[in-house]
């Protein structure tokens, strides 16, 4: 791959660019909030595990966490489960309406989610799943079905189709191959899906905040909390941050090599 | 590839279909509803037709002037991050290394910011920009710039796009990588014998390698940027005044916090169908590019 001038330079430089905001998060979630407050320190001078610990030992602050990584999760396997076949379909065959089909889902991957919020709080009022996990799980996935079908159509695609019709002849039933065949050839499609899912469902706060009250309430809406009557309670805040930095770095890790197939949504 | 014709393949569709529609149309449909009506609380709703589209067009009523305000501002917004964070992603792209562990490196951090809760980003971008106890706020007004984003409405502007261009270069930066990737080293190789110059080589070989994943990303960022909400909203709250109210953070008052529901509705309408007008136009742009080069597809 041929590069241009200076491009240690200007990618170092954008790293950077990409890294101080977030140091600064980081050091500020180790200091007191009397430091941050009076002084202006690049790192913490008195560190303190003060913040984190508050957090972990706090089940309103915790709970957040486990509310938002439970609706991810239903969330990612309800759209992979849904998408997989669909896929496989829009890949291989040709059928009445598909193209249309196919704008309908990627359209409604656009549709701004302020447009939803009120519905959303109406419908799933109206059926009693408010204020539970499920509810944001399923709103989520008005964004996160279109995109799976979209990546995963990529990487089904990525398989030739002799591959398909030498598995039928040997006797595979559809859903044998499906499941022995054609799942493991498209694991890492499946993986990177999986991967955004995850990701759209865990930035997403708009919906996720209308959809619940106290039970099911995320973390992104809890950490609204830090201001009191008191002030901000700015290490605090910056501690919750910091920790919901940490899952997505963690997923990153595991796709990294395939990272940039996927934002490409298998279509490179 | 050529497709065989099965309309069985409709019972694979199915389960996502029915999924999206309970989750698209069901809630629209109740949006169309709401939208011709009006209603003085008390679930008492009233028949208004098409009253509130006319209002909402009207730049001279109450309605029709807040939208119009935050749809000329969230347009300029989005050309302005479009215009940034495309040929700034590009170039990152170009610079990114050949191989070896920094490529790893490179690509995590790069990822890093896109898997940040919303919320949380606007939270950073609060904090790093503060005045008071922000490093870059700090900075700004040390070496002796009047710099607050909460009081000065430039300030505030040039803090959301500084901080959506931090936010999403990345997106657009990993899709041109990706597009580059799949140039292969013969390309390049002709290009040397031939002499060609550094930016032959970029408009002849990459530029038109990268246009299809372009294509997507313009797509996105545009998408994303034109129902940007989250971010804005925690940094600057719409504000100095509505500076920085972009469309959804002005549908999101009208309806969740004035209750407003039969002009909250009719803006949705509006807004998602120039969202759907976009979107069109780029998907068909999108699926010709695909098939003038249909050997592309499933390579890689």
């Amino acid at each position: 791959m041929h590069s241009i001038p200076g491009r240690r330079l200007i990618i170092s430089l954008f790293l950077i660019f990409l890294l101080l905001p977030i140091y600064w998060l980081v050091n500020m979630s180790f200091k007191t909030n009397a430091e941050i407050v009076t002084t202006m320190t690049l790192w913490p001078h008195q560190p303190t595990l003060e913040n984190y610990k508050r957090i972990f030992t706090d089940e309103s602050w915790y709970s957040g966490y486990i509310n938002s990584l439970t609706y991810v999760l239903i969330n990612t396997v309800i759209s992979i489960a849904v998408a997989l076949p669909a896929a496989y379909g829009f890949s291989r065959y040709r059928f009445l309406g598909d193209k249309h089909l196919f704008f309908w889902l990627l359209s409604n991957r656009m549709a701004p989610a302020a447009v939803f919020a009120l519905p959303f709080f109406n419908l799933y009022s109206a059926i009693n799943l408010f204020d539970t996990p499920w509810a944001v799980a399923l709103a989520h996935c008005i964004f996160n079905v279109p995109l799976a079908v979209w990546i995963l159509e990529g990487f089904v695609s990525g398989v030739p189709r002799e591959i398909d019709e030498t598995a039928f002849l040997d006797g595979y039933s559809f859903p044998r191959f499906f499941v022995k065949i054609l799942v493991p050839l498209i694991a890492s499609g499946i993986g990177v899906a999986a991967f955004f899912c995850f990701m759209f469902s865990w930035v997403e706060l708009l919906l996720a905040r209308t959809l619940t009250s106290v039970n099911a309430k995320p973390i992104s809406a809890i950490m609204t909390r830090t201001v009191s009557a008191a002030g901000m309670d700015w290490g605090l805040l910056a501690a919750a941050g910091v920790l919901t930095i940490i899952p997505g770095a963690l997923v990153i890790w595991f796709v990294r090599n395939y990272i940039a197939r996927g934002f490409a949504l298998g279509r490179v | 590839m050529d497709k065989i014709v099965n309309q069985k393949a409709w019972f694979l569709v199915l389960p996502v279909f029915a999924v999206v529609a309970f989750s698209a149309i069901l809630p629209l449909m109740t949006v169309v509803n709401y939208s011709m009506q009006d209603t003085f609380g008390n679930n008492q709703f009233f028949w208004n037709g098409v009253g509130w589209f006319k209002e909402l067009l009207d730049p001279s009523t109450d309605l029709g002037g807040r939208f119009l305000a935050s749809l000329g501002r969230n347009l300029l917004f989005s050309a302005i991050i479009l215009a940034i964070e495309v040929p700034l992603g590009i170039v990152v792209a170009l610079s990114m290394p050949r191989e070896g562990w920094t490529v790893a490196v490179c690509l995590v951090i790069l990822a890093l910011p896109l898997l940040i809760p919303w919320n949380v980003v606007g939270t950073i971008w609060q904090i790093f920009g503060r005045p008071d106890i922000g490093l870059l706020g700090y900075t700004l007004n040390s070496l002796g710039f009047d710099y607050n984003y909460v009081s000065n409405e430039f300030d505030a502007w040039a803090t959301v796009i500084v901080m959506d261009v931090w936010h999403w270069t990345s997106l657009v930066a990993l899709l041109c990588y990706a597009g580059l990737k799949s140039i292969p080293d013969a390309y390049y190789q002709a290009a040397q014998i031939d002499g060609a110059s550094r930016w032959a080589v970029f408009k002849a070989i990459q530029l038109p390698k990268m246009n299809r994943v372009l294509l997507i990303a313009v797509l996105l960022r545009f998408m994303d940027s034109f129902m940007i909400y989250t971010e804005p909203f925690v940094v600057t709250g719409g504000g100095p005044g509505n500076s920085t109210t972009f469309v959804s953070i002005e549908l999101v008052k009208i309806a969740l916090g004035q209750f407003d529901l039969g002009k909250a509705a009719a803006l949705s309408l509006v807004y998602n169908l120039i969202i759907l007008i976009v979107c069109w136009v780029f998907y068909t742009v999108m699926t010709n590019v695909g098939t003038e080069r249909p050997e592309k597809k499933g390579a890689a």
